[in-house]
């Protein structure tokens, strides 16, 4: 295959952008959207070009660390599918493409498309962990966790804190990250303690890193790789509500 | 009660706050909706509810009051909401692309602040009278307005009636996404009610529509007319 690609570079944080042209060939259509990138960049180096910088780690889908914005949509047209789990197959020959960094306050550009995530880390660590050091395992069904309660929890853990619902937001909200690490937690008896204090401490620290406000425009939803469901951030909502009325 | 404070400045204390200014807002279309369609009972109907409403000044002044704080904090908190929201995208998507949001949900603050211009428009023409002059001025023996003569002279003039339909199309625009929202943001999110939420919200959102469009439709056809050898 043959694509024409339109990729952002940027030398450093502070410097200006653009985006740039790159016609390349000899893409096999089973090749992952990185290992396309890959394949340019051993290009690039062997005409003597600065390659391009992009993030990866696992490349199975579940460290979150790729962040592309593919034709305006975070990890590409597929749905449920991260970057790294993107195939080549899923393009047409010959097509454009414009590949973007994800766009936000709180994730300032580090070069090219890489961006700086640790907004996300400072929220987890205003609350997203269960401080109660619970010694070794209970027994089986000492603590019972009713089905439909394990599969939520479950649904929310999903997420890989990729960021793509901050990069999908049209306010570049963080709100589905933070309702999914809220609702994983608190659903279960570990977290369940600390649940108030936490989704206080977790909002407060997400808005003071400059994330924007949810406008339930569900964009986030539809982007996400691992598809969580907004109404983890109806739950959020209803959380942070009780915490601000009833927890000291 | 620094808490309560703390609460609608955070993101999303703001959200409930938005919320509920919304739906009180919406109260207030629903009753004002319901005012109106008393045009439709004949002229006496009409008039009798304005004049009752003006020979009561406390509950229509507390009432004139509490709708405008409602609104103010509407408005500002929408606006505070949005200069938060472009600051946190300082650089936009070359190639932007939209997956779920719709056009009612992507133009809140558009069709909000429109209404709004619409709403200061209406008051200066409706209430206080000083715009087209000649329909809306006071009528009646002891100077009180005949509202009947004055909605259906108004209407009479296409322009006007069009620039009220337009203005009710925003509200309908604006509440299509608002209803269901509203929901969402009070955390009232539930597989099996919230579809049935998002259309019923639309369908009133509908319903408001044709209701206030009733009335200058009905003008503009001559179903409202004035009586014959009027004023
Ligand atoms: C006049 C100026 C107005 C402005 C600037 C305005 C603006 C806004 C904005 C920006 C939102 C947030 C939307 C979102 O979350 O995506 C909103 C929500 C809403 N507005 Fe308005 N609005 C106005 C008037 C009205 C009126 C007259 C009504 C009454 C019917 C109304 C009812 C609502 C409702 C029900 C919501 C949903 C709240 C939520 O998202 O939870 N608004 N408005
Ligand atoms: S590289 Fe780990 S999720 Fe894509």
């Amino acid at each position: 295959m043959k694509l024409i690609l339109h990729i952002w570079r940027q030398p450093g944080p502070k410097a200006p952008g653009r985006m740039e042209r790159f016609d390349l060939d000899g893409i096999s259509e089973h090749m992952s959207f990185l290992e396309m990138l890959d394949l340019l960049n051993e290009k690039l180096t062997a005409e003597g070009k600065e390659p391009i910088a992009f993030d990866s780690d696992c490349r199975e889908g579940i460290c979150g660390m790729c962040s592309l914005v593919i034709n305006g949509v975070p990890h590409g047209p597929e749905k449920g599918t991260t970057v790294c789990q993107l195939h080549m197959r899923h393009f047409r020959d010959g097509q454009e493409i414009w590949i973007e960094p994800w766009r936000a306050k709180p994730f300032p550009i580090v070069k090219d498309l890489v961006v700086d995530r640790s907004s996300m880390d400072r929220v987890m660590a205003a609350g997203g962990y269960v401080s109660v050091n619970a010694g070794s395992a209970p027994d089986a069904n000492s603590v019972l966790v009713g089905k439909d309660t394990a599969e939520q929890a479950f649904e929310a853990a999903a997420c890989i804190g990729c960021g793509a619902c901050v990069a999908a937001c049209k306010n570049a909200s963080g709100m589905l990250f933070v309702a999914a690490k809220v609702s994983h937690l608190g659903l279960l008896p570990q977290g369940r303690e600390e649940r108030m204090r936490r989704v206080r401490r977790m909002v407060e620290a997400m808005d003071q890193e400059g994330f924007g406000n949810c406008t339930n425009q569900y964009e986030c939803e539809a982007t996400c790789p691992k598809e969580i469901p907004v109404a983890f951030i109806a739950r959020m909502n209803r959380d942070f509500l009780k915490a601000a009325l009833f927890s000291s | 009660m620094g808490w309560v404070a703390t609460f609608f400045r955070s993101s999303i204390g703001s959200k409930f706050l938005m919320a509920l200014t919304g739906i009180l807002l919406l109260f207030f279309v629903l009753g004002h909706m319901t005012g109106n369609l008393l045009i439709f009972q004949g002229a006496e109907a009409l008039n009798a509810y304005a004049h009752w409403l003006h020979d009561h000044p406390k509950f229509l002044w507390t009432s004139r009051i509490v709708l405008l704080a409602i609104f103010v904090i509407h408005v500002t908190t929408a606006i505070r909401l949005k200069l938060e929201n472009m600051a946190a995208r300082p650089v936009s998507y070359v190639k932007g692309r939209t997956l779920k949001a719709t056009l009612a949900s992507r133009s809140m603050v558009f069709t909000g602040l429109l209404l709004l211009a619409y709403i200061l428009f209406h008051l200066l023409h409706f209430t206080l009278g000083v715009v087209q002059k000649d329909a809306t001025g006071p009528s009646g023996p002891g100077g009180e307005k005949d509202v009947y003569a004055m909605v259906v002279t108004s209407f009479g003039n296409p322009v006007y009636a069009a620039g009220y339909i337009l203005a009710i199309a925003l509200l309908w625009l604006h509440l299509w996404h608002g209803i269901a929202s509203f929901f969402q943001t009070m955390g009232w999110s539930h597989p099996r009610w919230t579809p049935l939420f998002t259309f019923l919200g639309k369908a009133l959102s509908l319903l408001i529509f044709l209701g206030y469009v009733s009335v200058p439709f009905s003008v503009l056809t001559g179903l409202l007319k004035l009586p014959a050898g009027g004023n």
